[in-house]
């Protein structure tokens, strides 16, 4: 049996929250190049045209894209056959985050109660999801979910009866009524099926596969591609300034669910999509 | 696209008369930012008829919570908060002389009808671009409110800030026409 030490937990999860917040993934890169090309609005151009010039600066000069640093959002993924040892996992995965906040220069945003409000001051602490799989691995994924977006996402039980097109009209208010607010471009996670909160947790993990994939099965794939161009024909654009890109991706995750519920959750994320994931 | 008109701070009445939705800007001059709690502060202050810590005559708020500034530096990341959070007490500032507000995001129909009544201007900022943002920042200084961390209200001289009007006092909505504009199935 593989042994890890928890000390490595901490070091990768500080550097992830780092990475994560000044570093803009390529295919997030790509897919803003893309939406500059394809962009007809002259205003939603010179939008586009800054949010890759600030890409250049925070990576640069090691300052985060976006002065809303997050929640940490922390996915973990254990191999069942790894030992962790030297302490707790998820302590590890705790201190990982406050040292990441602090040695990063990076906002701390998270209250310890959410009616009383005083700040923790260390960005502590993350919402972790665990997921137990085969192997001798860990893998970690940082996704640090701002307030702008993360307040614009929306979770509906709908009627079986309802079908795609409830789902499809639904998908379609919570973006349109959003507008501005989220800071479009967006990437549009949908988590279809399950239970209410495995809909939407499905969204949220959906967040994470790389722009420019499609979901596995054909006929969900092209779902995704039609509800990419059904709302970019919304017209709110880049800032919601008006324009044709309102939305970067939609990416679609489904689960069984029972004979009488189809729940629909829809995790809305700005342009920055950001997320860093290491392997140990 | 025409080029943006540069306007130095403070804002007149004359001024912000001649702004027009869609119009963009790159504003030089002083700032003051102001969230969530010192808003809370503010506005109990008005209720009681006690003086203001800052004078708002002519002044424009920046939503913004910037990131923690590294040594050397003067600031960290600070790009706009949602500004509809911010709704409920923005008419109490208006009637104190504020002339313009900087964030992002829809306002309530309070907040643009209180634009034409005090003459003020509700700009947009390019949401998330706070690294490219905290460059035309020269200079930082907590001038209310430490106590409230980042949330305090801080004096920014800034040069050549980019901005959008998004409402006017002329009942422009950028927002609105923008989308109405380039939607498909109108």
């Amino acid at each position: 049996m593989r042994t890890l030490d928890c000390e490595k937990v901490v070091e990768a999860t500080s550097r992830l929250c780092r990475e994560a917040n000044y570093v803009l993934e390529p295919d997030v890169v790509a897919a803003l190049e893309g939406a500059r090309q394809e962009e007809v609005s002259p205003t939603g151009k010179d939008v586009l045209g800054q949010l890759l010039e600030n890409a250049r600066i925070a990576v640069r000069e090691e300052i985060p894209l976006c002065q809303d640093t997050g929640i940490a959002v922390v996915f973990v993924e254990v191999g069942q056959d790894l030992r962790i040892v030297g302490g707790s996992l998820e302590e590890a995965v705790v201190r990982g985050v406050r040292e990441g906040y602090e040695q990063g220069y990076l906002r701390k945003s998270v209250v310890a109660d959410p009616l009383n409000r005083v700040n923790t001051g260390d960005n502590s602490p993350p919402v972790i999801h665990w997921r137990l799989v085969p192997g001798d691995r860990l893998k970690i994924s940082v996704m640090p979910k701002g307030a702008g977006s993360e307040n614009m996402s929306a979770l509906k039980m709908l009627k079986p009866a309802e079908g795609l097109d409830g789902v499809k009209r639904f998908i379609l208010e919570t973006v349109s009524s959003a507008g501005p607010n989220p800071c479009p471009p967006l990437v549009v996670g949908v988590g279809l099926g399950g239970t209410m909160e495995k809909a939407a947790l499905l969204a949220k993990e959906a967040l994470l596969r790389p722009l420019g994939t499609r979901n596995p099965v054909a006929e969900l794939a092209e779902l995704e591609e039609n509800l990419r161009v059904f709302l970019n024909e919304l017209g709110i654009g880049p800032m919601g300034l008006g324009g044709r890109v309102t939305v970067l991706a939609v990416h679609l995750s489904t689960y069984p669910t029972h004979i009488a519920m189809l729940p629909v959750a829809v995790n809305l994320n700005c342009h920055a999509v950001r997320h860093k994931t290491a392997v140990l | 696209m025409s080029d943006p008109r540069r306007i130095t701070l403070p804002l007149t009445d004359e001024l912000v008369a001649e702004l027009r939705a869609g119009d963009r800007v790159r504003l030089s001059g002083t700032l003051l930012t102001a969230r969530d709690a010192a808003h809370k502060k503010l506005v109990a202050l008005i209720e009681q008829g006690v003086p203001l810590p800052v004078d708002l005559n002519g002044q424009v708020v920046y939503y913004v919570g910037p990131s923690p500034a590294r040594p050397g530096r003067v600031i960290g990341a600070c790009g706009p908060t949602t500004a509809g959070r911010l709704d409920s007490y923005t008419p109490a500032l208006l009637a104190q002389g504020l002339k313009g507000m900087i964030g992002k995001g829809f306002r309530s129909p309070e907040v643009i009808t209180a634009l034409k009544e005090y003459r003020a201007v509700y700009f947009g900022a390019v949401g998330g671009a706070g690294a490219l943002l905290s460059r035309c920042v020269q200079a930082a200084r907590v001038v209310a409110y430490p106590e409230l961390g980042p949330e305090a209200v801080h004096e920014l001289i800034v040069v050549d800030f980019p901005a959008v009007v998004i409402n006017d006092i002329h009942g422009g909505d950028l927002y609105r026409e923008g989308r109405r504009q380039y939607a498909v199935n109108k």
